[in-house]
């Protein structure tokens, strides 16, 4: 078990920014290199046992947009690339970055930004109309994020 | 091309919904009939070669709702209306039909051109707010709610005198600031999923989005009755919807944003038939 506190100051480092107390890289200062974050946002492996969850409505609801035939979920979306061989398609980097935020690497895609907290116009706090009074959360935890490409990592060709 | 292409996903995509019957013609009590694909009108250029009536992008049950008056729910409450358009209502003493006698020759053709400038009122205005300024201004009566189901009611009555006729909304003169504001609310992208209108409905209609089959969300079929809620729905409700969807906070109904968004997508009609008050889910 390493130490949280020593993994921020590392990630700190490697980032060049500051992390939250857990370890956490915050929303604002992810970095991206053409759109890939080759960092992880919690310095904790991803587990993609979790990855169907996130994919599903409850989480990222990915399955709305886009096609996932290891995941048995009915009705997937016709929106986005099917996610298929995803992991042989892109590297981890790429997929992080993806997930994060696609608009850093495909500036019209449709896709929300999944590690954002800022920018928005109208933003309310989720679907009920209401405009938020503090911070909002990013759609995704940094955790659900590295669980879910972990799990992307897994769909081979 | 696109047909196929949808075609063939349908085929793979073995877990979809039934898919409407994307060829199959609208026609109303057997002789009244709608054109539901036409020409996009000359300022969609480089956005749409073709527009299309959500009707098409229905299952065929409710597709089949709309093709007859005793079936589709939305005709109660159009007769409910015409109750009211007959009943006196506040101060003066006055019901709709008192001015305007009979709907169906005094509203005519109305539906076809609204939301548009009214040059008393110095502004581009939709149907409920013509209907609560008759309410306030002559009858002396309250206001109805911009998007309640009253005024979805009487907007279906009024609605319903131009059935069949061509959508034909002025773009230019002194709309057309309106209209041009109405337009960069359409591709302007709201909320915490950061979705415009064009996303869905100008990029992706065709495509599921989930269970839904994405329609290019035209709005000549409103007041639409919806499976969903099983009620007439006006256009400025469904606006609402659809930005709180986005996880954002809507526009006021009635108010100039949304306005502004329905004669822009009002126009994008142009060239459909008004089919109020439709089916839809």
């Amino acid at each position: 078990m390493r130490n949280p506190l020593t993994l921020a100051a590392v990630l700190a480092a490697l980032c060049g920014s500051a992390a939250l107390a857990d370890g956490t890289v915050a929303p604002g200062d992810v970095k991206y290199e053409d759109g890939a974050v080759a960092v992880s946002l919690t310095g904790t492996p991803g587990d993609p046992a979790n990855g169907p969850a996130v994919i599903d409505r409850k989480g990222g609801n990915c399955i709305a947009c886009h096609q996932i035939s290891a995941v048995n979920l009915p009705f997937p979306g016709e929106i986005g690339p099917p996610l298929d061989g995803a992991g042989s398609r892109w590297t981890e980097a790429e997929l992080r970055g993806i997930v994060a935020n696609a608009k850093m690497m495909f500036p019209d895609s449709m896709m929300p930004s999944f590690y954002k907290t800022e920018g928005y116009i109208r933003p309310g706090v989720a679907y009920t109309s209401k405009p938020p009074e503090g911070p909002l959360d990013p759609l995704l935890s940094a955790q659900q994020i590295e669980d879910v490409v972990a799990f992307l990592m897994t769909l081979k060709d | 091309m696109k047909r196929l292409h949808m075609a063939l996903l349908a085929a793979l995509v073995s877990a979809s919904p039934v898919l409407a019957d994307e060829e199959a013609e609208l026609v109303i009590n057997g002789d009244l009939h709608i054109v539901t694909r036409a020409p996009a009108a000359p300022h969609l250029e480089g956005h749409l070669d073709e527009v299309i009536s959500g009707w098409v992008f229905r299952s065929d049950e409710t597709q089949a709702l709309q093709m007859d008056d005793f079936d589709n729910p939305g005709m109660v409450f159009v007769d409910r209306a015409m109750e009211v358009w007959n009943t006196v209502d506040g101060s003066e003493g006055k019901s709709c039909a008192s001015c305007h006698n009979d709907p169906a020759e005094s509203m005519k053709g109305i539906r076809a051109v609204y939301p548009k400038w009214v040059e008393s009122a110095k502004e581009v205005r939709g149907i409920p707010a013509q209907v609560n300024d008759c309410r306030e201004n002559r009858m002396g009566a309250k206001p109805w709610k911009y998007e309640g189901n009253e005024m979805a009611e009487m907007e279906a009555l009024i609605t319903l005198q131009s059935r069949g006729m061509t959508v034909d909304v002025a773009i230019d003169g002194p709309a057309q600031s309106t209209w041009e504001r109405g337009k960069e609310i359409y591709y302007t992208r709201y909320g915490q999923l950061e979705l415009s209108c064009a996303n869905c409905h100008e990029n992706n209609f065709g495509n599921m989005i989930r269970a839904d089959h994405l329609s290019q969300g035209q709005i000549n079929g409103f007041p639409a009755y919806r499976l969903k809620n099983t009620k007439l729905n006006t256009v400025h409700d469904r606006f609402k919807g659809c930005v709180r969807d986005t996880r954002g906070v809507p526009f006021k109904p009635g108010g100039a944003e949304f306005t502004a968004l329905e004669l822009y997508v009002a126009s994008r009609g142009n060239g459909l038939m008004i089919e109020g008050p439709s089916v839809r889910n």
